[in-house]
Formats: C-alpha cells, structure tokens, sequence
C-alpha cells in the first residue's frame, strides 16, 4: 500500500532521514518508536507530502507520487492525518471542521456529510459537541474530533503524528481507545508515538528508528520483549521503567 | 447672556442662513461616498498586493513592493491629484468617483500590511492541517486561513478606515465638496472662522465616534468563536 525506497530528506544541513525502505501493508498497525529528533515526524511528513523528500521514492497505491505532475491533493485525499497540536479550524464548530473538506471537495453534499460527521461524532463520543467551537473543548475532545474530521474523508490510510504528547495524562486514554477501535475496523495506520503501550497493545509492527534510519523492525513481541538493536535496547531501557 | 446670543447669531449665520446646512449635508454625503468606496476598493486592492507580496513568484514579489513602497513614500495630497489631473485626466467620469480610486490605492498600500501580516498570524499547523485534508493551496486559503487572519486583523483594518475617512478632507483639492471644503466655503462667505471649522471638527468627530461604535459590535460578532 505504501513502499519507500531510499528516502532521504535535510532542513539545510541537517540530515534528518538517512535512507529509508519500507512497505506498509492494507491493515498494518505500524507505530513508529525511537528518541526525539530521530526522524519519526519527518518519516511520516513525508507520507503525504507535507514535507518533500529531497530523494527517493513514496509509492501509494501503486503510484508514485513524489514526482512532478501528481495531484498531491487526490493522494492526501486518500490519506488521514493527525498532529500533535490538533490543528482543529478554531473559527468553525465542531461539525464544520467534520464536513469542510468532503463538501468542498465534492464527495459529500451537505446533507450527507453532516450525517456521516453524526455518526463519526458517535463514533468518538462527542456527539453533544456538534455545534461547540474547538476553544470550548479539552485537549483530549479536541484530538478525537480531529480524527473524526479525518475519518470524515473516508481515508484508506490513517497517519498519526504523536496525537497524544500534547495532551494532559487523563485525556491520553479517550484518544487512544479511539485510536484502537479504528485498528480494529482494519484501517491501515501509521502511528509516531510515545506511548509504549499502545505500541505493544495495537501495533501489528514496531519500528524504532534512530538518526534517520530505521534500526530494527519487527512485532511488539520481538521489538519489546527481545530487540536485537543495541540502540533499540538502550532507548527501550529509558523509556520502559 | 451676551456670549450666548452672540453664539446664537453666528451659528444662524453660519449654517442656517441662506441654507448653508444644505452645503454641509451635502458635504457629509461627499465625505461617506468617497470614503466607502475608497475603503471597499482598498480592501480588494489590499487583498491582492498582499497575495503578491506572500506569493513564491518573484515578479509578483516585486510588484507589491515597488507598490508599497511609492504609496508610502508619496503623500496623499500628491496622489490624489496625479490620479485626478494626469491619470483620469480625459476620463469624464463623477469627480467623487476618480477621488475615491485614488483614495483606494493609497489606502490599498497600507492595507496589504495588514493583510499580510494578519495570514502570517494564522499558525502554519492550521494550513497544513487543511492541505493534509486534500484541499488546494486556494481552497486552504479561502475557506481556513482567511478567515483567521480577517478576525485577527479586523481592529487593525477598522483603524485604517478611521484614517481613511479623515484622510479625504483634501479631496477639496481637486474641486469636490466634502465635510471641510463645506466648512470653508462658509468661512469664506462669513468672513466666521470659529463657527465652520469647529463645526467642521464636531461633524467629522460625531462621523468618526459613529464609525467606531459600529466596527465595535461587528468586531463582538466575529469573536464568537473564542468563547470558553
């Protein structure tokens, strides 16, 4: 579903992805681990383009689309993000932010998409929240509306950008059980977080990337209870106490 | 009670005699044509230096910088009359409409700024949020973006339009009646100057005081959305 071949990506002179290869299967759990700075973001960024990689190649579908003449929007389209900082439209209600895109972009009437954003408003537990702005909800409220506002495009691939580090530690929980149901619907995801837990839990492959590389890759089983990586042993040391 | 009727007679001379207040009703009227249409205009040439000035092309660049840059280095008064007698010189339109076009573009100049900056004030994340939804760059800009930076720029562009107003006083210049030529028509014909140019000041006051009253309750409505 999604193949990257020798993917390499510097801001000046910093070289934050070294050369990455990587296939994504349909209904792969992929969560991305490793230390700050070693290129979990930009990895996924690179996905759908919001940042261009500098070489290589990102395959989608069977489509390459890090080369001149692609319809970037038709692809992102297909693909579902969600930051770190949310990123809800702070000038639009809850239910506005679910529908923008599907009415804008034709793939819903108004009608439809407000039904769908009824239902994707259910899905997260927030259905009350329909006519709410985002500066009236919790941090934790306003990550599941954003995933709901994802959703609402119907996308085949989910990427998530460490959604729950900006959060406080009661609200960590409600967006990750989102995220979970969502795994277990079959969406393929690709997820840059923290969260061991969650990565032992729902992860279908772990990888733990380190200055730009991907180290080691394997199932939570074999990352967690039995890394091969010194460097993946050293980072798992730290942050599993 | 001298100073009173005193008072009284000059203000009878001044704006009721021979219909002077028709003079400057007359002159209001002038003041808020030229001034709306100037602002209106503004706006939409503001809008468009401002994309220009945002964009990656660099002729476009260029463009909005040379015209910010001979607006703001150029006075009013100057423009004014170079649109008036050079530019529209052998088009006969209405005078209060060639004033307005040049009020527009020296207000144009200014509000680009305040353009540009209030769409540098929206966070990046709120772009790239819509781009990540599949929405062209246009359709993240009109639908996300602008109305961000319109909320946030609003107080700023309801100032430029207070100046704008006040700004029209010299349309005099180029043979059209405001507020102030009013004004000094009747110190001319009175041989008065307290009367007319104090009135003068009460009118555009009174005009300005409305104006700010007005952006006030619009401003209230677009903050809605910031309740908690």
């Amino acid at each position: 579903m999604i193949d990257v071949k020798h993917l390499k990506k510097s801001f000046n002179d910093l070289e934050v992805l070294s050369d990455i290869n990587e296939t994504i299967d349909e209904g792969e759990v992929v969560v991305v681990i490793g230390p700050s700075g070693s290129g979990k973001s930009t990895f996924l960024r690179c996905l759908n383009l919001l940042e261009t990689p500098d070489d290589g190649e990102v395959w989608v579908d069977g489509e390459q689309i890090n080369v001149p003449g692609i319809d970037v929007n038709k692809v992102r389209q297909k693909m579902g993000m969600v930051f770190q900082h949310f990123n809800l439209f702070p000038h639009l209600t809850v239910m506005e932010n679910i529908t923008l895109a599907p009415v804008k972009l034709g793939k819903l009437t108004k009608e439809e998409a407000v039904k769908k954003g009824e239902e994707l408003l259910a899905t997260v537990g927030l259905s009350e929240k329909a006519d709410a702005y985002p500066a009236q909800l919790s941090g934790g409220q306003k990550q599941r509306i954003a995933i709901a506002r994802s959703l609402a495009m119907e996308p085949e691939i989910m990427l998530f950008d460490e959604p729950t580090s900006a959060l406080d530690p009661e609200m960590v929980g409600d967006v990750l059980d989102v995220m979970k149901k969502l795994a277990k619907s079959g969406m393929t995801m690709v997820v840059v977080t923290h969260e061991m837990g969650f990565a032992k839990e729902v992860g279908t492959r772990i990888l733990f990337m380190d200055g730009g590389l991907v180290m080691e890759s394997g199932t939570p089983e074999q990352i967690f209870d039995d890394p091969q990586n010194e460097r993946t042993k050293l980072f798992l040391s730290k942050v599993l106490k | 009670m001298t100073w009173l009727d005193d008072f009284q007679n000059t203000f009878y001379k001044c704006f009721i005699k021979d219909d002077r207040y028709m003079l400057m009703l007359d002159g209001i009227g002038v003041t808020i044509k030229v001034a709306l249409l100037a602002a209106f205009m503004g706006i939409i040439i503001g809008f468009l230096i401002a994309l220009c000035n945002l964009s990656r092309k660099k002729p476009l660049n260029l463009i909005g910088k040379v015209y910010t840059d001979v607006i703001r280095g150029t006075p009013s008064v100057t423009q004014l009359m170079i649109v008036y007698f050079v530019i529209f010189a052998s088009v006969h339109w209405e005078k209060w409409i060639i004033a307005a076009i040049a009020f527009s573009i020296n207000s144009g100049a200014y509000v680009s700024e305040i353009i540009r900056a209030g769409i540098l004030s929206v966070d990046n994340g709120q772009t790239e949020a819509g781009r990540s939804l599949g929405l062209n760059a246009k359709q993240t800009m009109i639908s996300i973006v602008i109305p961000q930076a319109m909320k946030n720029i609003f107080p700023a562009l309801g100032n430029e339009f207070i100046t704008l107003v006040k700004e029209t006083a010299i349309v005099g210049y180029v043979g059209l009646v405001d507020i102030q030529k009013a004004g000094d028509f009747i110190k001319s014909a009175t041989y008065e100057a307290f009367m007319p140019l104090i009135g003068t000041a009460v009118i555009y006051f009174v005009l300005i005081k409305l104006l700010t009253l007005g952006l006030a309750k619009v401003e209230s409505g677009l903050r809605k959305s910031d309740v908690r």
